[in-house]
Formats: C-alpha cells, structure tokens, sequence
C-alpha cells in the first residue's frame, strides 16, 4: 500500500467541470491530472493510453471537452467518461486512463497516495 | 501542374475564442473574418462548425474542412479544373477560386498564391573551418528575439486507403513522392515547390481520417527553439519534440492543440529537384528523428532554482 500522502491542491482551486494538470515531483511537466464532476473527483495520469508517453491537455490544464462532460486527449482526441477513466471513442476505445489513488481530507485538501516522496527542491 | 504549395488550411470548431488565442500565441497575426496570417500572408482560416460557408466535414468528424492550395497562375487554375471536372464536381466560388474534393473526401481549395515574396535574413551560425557567418560583434542569441511563422509549410492527413490518396495527388494534380515510410505512406512535393514535402499521408483507420498535424517554417533551428519555448511558457503542451526528422532533415516540435490536430513549428527542411530519388524505410523511432529533446522548465545547475512564492 502507498504509504506516503503528497499534496495535491485544494478544493477550492478544483471548481466543478474543472482539471489541474500538476507535477508533484518536480520532472519539469505536469505528469498528472485531477478532475472534478460534482462530487466526483478523479487524478490520472497524464498520459493518453493510445500512445503511452503522449501528454493530453491542449493548454495548462485543459483536459476536458469544451461541455466538461468527457475528458478529452487533444492529441487525437480519446474521449474519457471522468468518473472511470474508460476511453469511450477514438483511437484507443475500450482502454483505460491509468487512475491514481487520492484521499480527500476533511479540510478540502486532494492528496495523492503514493510511494515517492516529493521532492523539496527540484535540483536533478 | 504548377502547385506551389498550401496557402490555407480551413478548421471548422466547436471554440472559436480558444482556437484564435491559440494561432495568436503560436505567432500568426488575425487579419480579420478568421483568418490568421504568417509573414508571407499564408493562413490558417478559423470559423465555427456550422458556418455555412464551409464544405462538408468528413463523416470522422475532423475540424479540418479545406486545404487551399496556391497554383502559379490561372493557367494553372484552368488545368486543374479541366483535370479534375472529369469525374468530379469543380466550383468556382466568388473569389474565383475552385472548390472541389480529392478521391478521400478532403475538401480542396485552388486558387492563384497570395504568398507574398520574403526577404528575411536565415540563421547564421560561426562554425571553425567556415566563413564567419554573422560579422564581429553580431550576437546569436537575444532573448528578446520574437520569432514569426514564415510561411504555412505542410499538412499531413490521416487516410484509409493511402495508395488511393497517393495516386489522386500523383496522377491528377503532379505531386510527386519524395521518400515513404512503408508501413504509413508518402512525403509528397507538388511540381511547384522546391520543399521536400507539403503533404504527407499516414495510414489509419477510417474513424481517424483528418489532418493529423499541420505546420508553419520559421527561420531556423534557434528560431524553432524559442518559439516553441515561449508556446510552452505561454502553457501549451509539447507532444513531441524538439528534435529532427531525417526524412526531410526538417526540426520539429509538435503541440497538442484544439483543433483536434497537432500543431508544429518547423525548420531547415531539405529543398530537391527532380534528380533526387525517393527513400523508403520501415516507421520507427530510429528512422523518424535524427535526435529528440523533451523541454523542461529552465533550469540552471549552480543550485536549486528559485522556489516558487
């Protein structure tokens, strides 16, 4: 089991129908997600299953079609249902985004569960 | 045929203001009505999806509608609708441009170039054993530098049956085949350019027919760095690159974008004539890119960098 809790953000800066592409550790780009519908809150990996290695926002953050319905890869355009990760068409129909565990505590605060530390300074 | 080239590539889309933000940040100049100029007046035109102007999207859904092509002269313009009213209908729209598909059902545009003749200075470099490119005290690198697209270099289409593709584009507009990838399909020259390539196509599944990517040359290798360096500062993601082709020699540095397509700076592509003769190699890492870079945010190694408030 993942046994150290790192920080994600705050609900506060998650608004419903809203992503946040973040870099826990530091390696200079956003290597995940968060995602909120309501009060379904999801962190994947961002990483289109379609080619593994391909980042999936168009902008900072943006990784939901423009009715924040679906989660969309902008690099040929998967589309993702947000609460199971599941590719509903496009090139990789049928796979999966690779979901990460997170716990939200009591103050609103989104932490992903992990076995890595994250760095407190980002010198290689 | 004397097609010099794409002057214009048409997107139908679902955001509007996003997409023009973003041809904005890439570096083209919005001239009005969509549309959205590099230095030599060749454009990507942006309108809403269900803009009665627009030709029929493909059944795949791609945003791309049209691909207008610059041809030398209206003897040329005359050639091509003789060629194509053969077995196809060919409009002539209002501007006197022709309007007309290929055998995929891409939507095609031919009208007399509008590109506007450059006369911008290359990158110069010093290398030992050459003459000094840039004279004394000429520097290389400015940060305030603040490079512009040239000129709209080529697309690449996603199609299903790529030697139907290849052949319309052969047979009945002169394109020729400048190197191939065997398992995807061809770079294609059309008779009036001297670049390797400005069009190339890639096998897919009917479902992904459409424009996989597009791209604008800028002026050079240092040029491609630090544009695609500030599209990055500026939050977009970087999909692949940079680095360099071998087909083509051309630097890249791909970006996802709204268009449901990427979006590419390129440079330094290789120019031929008609004694080159076309390569052919199996897809892979190893025979896509001479080498390949990943940006990360600056960084300088005398400690950490500042943290952030």
């Amino acid at each position: 089991m993942p046994d150290k809790a790192v920080n994600l953000c705050s609900l506060d800066q998650l608004a419903d129908g809203a992503s946040l592409g973040l870099d826990p550790f530091k390696e200079g780009r956003d290597t995940l997600f968060v995602v909120r519908q309501g009060e379904t809150i999801r962190a994947y990996q961002n990483d289109c299953p379609h080619w593994p290695g391909s980042p999936m926002a168009w902008r900072k953050h943006e990784y939901l079609a423009t009715d924040k319905k679906h989660i969309i890869c902008y690099s040929h355009g998967a589309r993702f249902d947000i609460e199971s990760g599941l590719c509903l068409s496009g090139p990789c129909l049928g796979e999966s985004l690779q979901a990460l565990p997170i716990r939200i505590s009591s103050d609103g605060t989104v932490y992903l569960l992990t076995d890595e530390s994250a760095p407190e300074k980002s010198a290689p | 045929m004397n097609i010099i080239g794409p002057d214009a590539l048409v997107f139908g889309v679902d955001n509007v203001s996003d997409c023009e933000q973003y041809l904005k940040d890439y570096g083209l100049t919005g001239v009005g009505n969509g549309v959205f100029e590099a230095l030599d007046g060749t454009s990507v035109i942006v309108l809403p999806k269900a803009d009665s102007s627009l030709p029929p999207a493909l059944e795949s859904g791609s945003m791309l509608r049209k691909t207008i092509y610059g041809v030398k002269d209206q003897t040329t313009l005359d050639a091509i609708r003789e060629e194509l009213s053969s077995d196809r209908e060919v409009k002539v729209l209002a501007d006197g441009s022709l309007e007309t598909h290929d055998d995929l059902g891409f939507y095609l545009g031919f009208q007399i170039s509008i590109r506007k003749p450059l006369s911008l200075p290359g990158e110069s470099i010093n290398s030992p054993g050459a003459p000094a490119q840039r004279p004394f005290n000429v520097i290389g690198a400015d940060p305030k530098s603040n490079p512009l697209p040239r000129t709209l270099s080529h697309v690449v289409y996603f199609v299903p049956d790529v030697d139907k593709a290849e052949a319309f584009y052969v047979e009945r507009l002169g394109f020729s085949c400048t190197d191939r990838f065997t398992e995807l399909g061809p770079f294609l020259r059309p008779a009036g350019s001297e670049d390797h390539h400005c069009l190339f196509l890639i096998k897919t599944p009917p479902f992904l027919q459409g424009c996989e990517h597009f791209t604008f040359h800028v002026g050079g290798p240092t040029e491609l760095m630090q544009a695609g360096t500030r599209f990055v500062e500026k939050g977009y993601e970087s999909f692949w690159g940079p680095g360099r082709h071998i087909f083509g020699s051309n630097w890249f540095w791909y970006f996802n974008s709204p268009f449901g397509c990427h979006i590419e700076y390129d440079a330094d592509m290789d120019i031929l004539d008609e004694n080159w003769s076309a390569r052919e190699a199996h897809i892979g890492a190893d025979t896509t890119q001479l080498f390949l870079f990943q940006a990360k945010e600056k960084w300088f190694p005398s400690g950490p960098p500042p943290q952030k408030k």
